[in-house]
C-alpha cells in the first residue's frame, strides 16, 4: 500500500531544494532593491519619509511571515491580478525581506561615523555622491555579515511556502511522506538538505564578521 | 477589485479571542522553556568538557540551521513512528521551546562570555559559594546584557507560533483558518488576524522593557 523510501524520492526532494534556493534567491533580490529603499528612507533626513518607512517595518516585522503570505496569495485575487501562486508569494518573500533588509542596512549606514559625511559635504559632494562615494563603500563591508545571516533565515522561511502549497522542499518531504509513510526519516532528509545548504552560509557570515572585528 | 467584508470576522470576536488566548499561552510557556533551554545549552557550550561542549554547539546548530516547520513536522509525525505520539499543543511547545532555546542559546553565550574574568575571581575572593557566583556574578549581569536581544529573540517566537496551525493547533491562524472556512472572506480575516498580531508584538515588547525595570533595576539605577 505505501512505497517503500528510495533514492527515487530523494531526488524528487532535490528537485524541491532548487525551489526551496530559487525562491529564496528572487526574495533576496526583490527584498534587496526594496531594502535598498527603505534604509535610504530611514537616513534621508525626511521625517515624514523616515516615518513611513519605519511604520513599514514595524508592521511587516510585527506580522507573521505565513500570514504575510496568505494576505499575498488572497489578496492578489482581491485585487484582480492573474497571477500564478508562486508569483504572489515571490512577491510577498520580497516585502518580508526588504523590511529585515531595510533595517539591518540602516543599522550599517548609521555605523559609518558621522565624520565621514561631515568631511564628505565640507569637500562639497552632492548628498548622492557622498552616499555612493563615502558612505556605502564603508557600510558594506558591515552590512554582510548580517545579510548573510538574513538569507540564511530567508531559505528556512521559504519552507512556510509549502503551507500555501508551493512544491519545494518541505512541500516535497510532505508529499514523500504520505507515499511512503516514513514521517522521520523523510523530515530528517529534508532537514539535512537544508542544514547542508544553511550550515555553510552560517560558518560563512560568522567568518566575515570575525575578521570584521579583528 | 471587489469590496471588503468584515463583518463575518468581526461578528466572531469569540474565537478569535479564543485563539489570542491560545497563542499568548504557548508562546510564553514556550518562552520560559527556551530560556531553561537558552541557558543549559549556553553552559553546555561554554564546558571545558569536550563533549558537553560538543552537545551544546550540535544542538544549536543542529536547530538554527533547520527550518521550524520541519523540526515541528518530525516532532508531530515523525516521533509517533518511534512510539512517541504528542497531541498537538504539547508538540507545539515542546518545537517551540527547543527552536527558541537554540537562539537563546547562542544569545546567553555571548552575555556569558563578555563577563570579566576578573569579576568571577574577585567574588572567589569575597568568599561567594559557586552557586552564589553562577547566580550573581554570572548569570544575572549576563542576562541583563543580553536583555534586548533575547525579547527581540522572543518577539521572533511569537511570531513562530502561527506556525504551529499547520499541525491543527486552533491558536491565532488556526482560528483565521476556521474563520475563512466559515466565512470564505479569506483576505479580510487575515487583514485582520495580522492586526492582531502586530498588537500583541507591540504589547510583548511593552512588557519587556516593563520586566526589564524589574529584573534588572541596577540598569536604571541614576537615570
Amino acid at each position: 500500500m505505501f512505497q517503500p523510501y528510495t533514492l527515487t524520492h530523494v531526488y524528487y526532494m532535490l528537485g524541491g531544494l532548487c525551489w526551496t534556493i530559487g525562491l529564496a534567491f528572487v526574495a533576496l533580490i526583490g527584498g534587496s532593491i526594496a531594502g535598498a529603499v527603505l534604509a535610504l528612507m530611514r537616513v534621508g533626513g525626511n521625517r515624514i519619509v523616515s516615518k513611513c518607512a519605519q511604520f513599514y517595518i514595524f508592521v511587516l516585522q510585527g506580522t507573521p511571515l505565513l500570514i504575510t503570505l496568505f494576505i499575498a496569495y488572497f489578496g492578489a485575487a482581491y485585487m484582480g491580478i492573474d497571477v500564478k501562486p508562486i508569483v504572489a508569494i515571490a512577491v510577498a518573500f520580497s516585502f518580508y525581506a526588504a523590511a529585515f533588509l531595510g533595517d539591518i542596512w540602516r543599522g550599517a549606514i548609521e555605523s559609518v561615523p558621522k565624520g565621514q559625511r561631515e568631511g564628505a559635504h565640507a569637500l562639497g559632494l552632492s548628498a548622492f555622491d557622498t552616499m555612493r562615494q563615502i558612505i556605502v563603500p564603508q557600510a558594506v563591508p558591515i552590512a554582510i555579515p548580517p545579510t548573510v545571516g538574513f538569507f540564511v533565515m530567508l531559505i528556512k522561511n521559504t519552507s512556510l511556502a509549502s503551507i500555501v502549497g508551493i512544491v519545494e522542499l518541505t512541500r516535497t518531504a510532505q508529499i514523500v511522506s504520505n507515499a511512503t509513510f516514513k514521517p522521520l526519516d523523510v523530515y530528517l532528509t529534508a532537514a539535512a538538505f537544508y542544514f547542508i545548504v544553511c550550515f555553510p552560509l552560517t560558518m560563512f557570515s560568522r567568518h566575515l564578521e570575525k575578521r570584521l572585528n579583528a | 477589485m471587489g469590496y471588503l467584508d468584515f463583518s463575518g470576522v468581526l461578528s466572531r470576536t469569540d474565537l478569535l479571542l479564543q485563539g489570542v488566548t491560545l497563542t499568548v499561552e504557548v508562546s510564553l510557556v514556550a518562552m520560559f522553556f527556551a530560556l531553561c533551554l537558552g541557558v543549559t545549552g549556553a553552559l553546555l557550550s561554554l564546558s571545558r568538557l569536550r563533549i558537553l561542549r560538543f552537545v551544546g554547539l550540535a544542538y544549536v546548530e543542529a536547530i538554527r540551521n533547520t527550518p521550524f516547520i520541519v523540526q515541528l513536522f518530525m516532532i508531530y509525525f515523525g516521533l509517533p513512528s518511534l512510539g512517541l505520539h504528542l497531541e498537538p499543543i504539547p508538540a507545539a511547545i515542546i518545537a517551540m521551546s527547543i527552536y527558541g532555546g537554540a537562539y537563546t542559546s547562542e544569545i546567553i553565550r555571548g552575555g556569558i562570555q563578555s563577563i570579566d574574568r576578573g569579576q568571577i575571581e574577585s567574588a572567589k575572593a569575597l568568599g561567594m559559594s559557586p552557586y552564589q557566583i553562577f547566580r550573581y556574578v554570572i548569570l544575572q549581569p549576563a542576562l541583563s546584557a543580553v536583555f534586548l536581544s533575547v525579547s527581540a529573540q522572543f518577539i521572533l517566537l511569537l511570531l513562530s507560533s502561527s506556525v504551529v496551525s499547520a499541525i491543527s493547533v486552533p491558536e491565532l491562524t488556526g482560528i483565521g483558518n476556521d474563520i475563512q472556512g466559515m466565512t470564505l472572506r479569506n483576505l479580510e480575516i487575515y487583514l485582520v488576524i495580522a492586526v492582531i498580531y502586530v498588537a500583541l508584538v507591540a504589547v510583548l515588547k511593552g512588557s519587556m522593557q516593563a520586566l526589564e525595570r524589574v529584573f534588572f533595576p541596577f540598569k536604571f539605577v541614576g537615570r
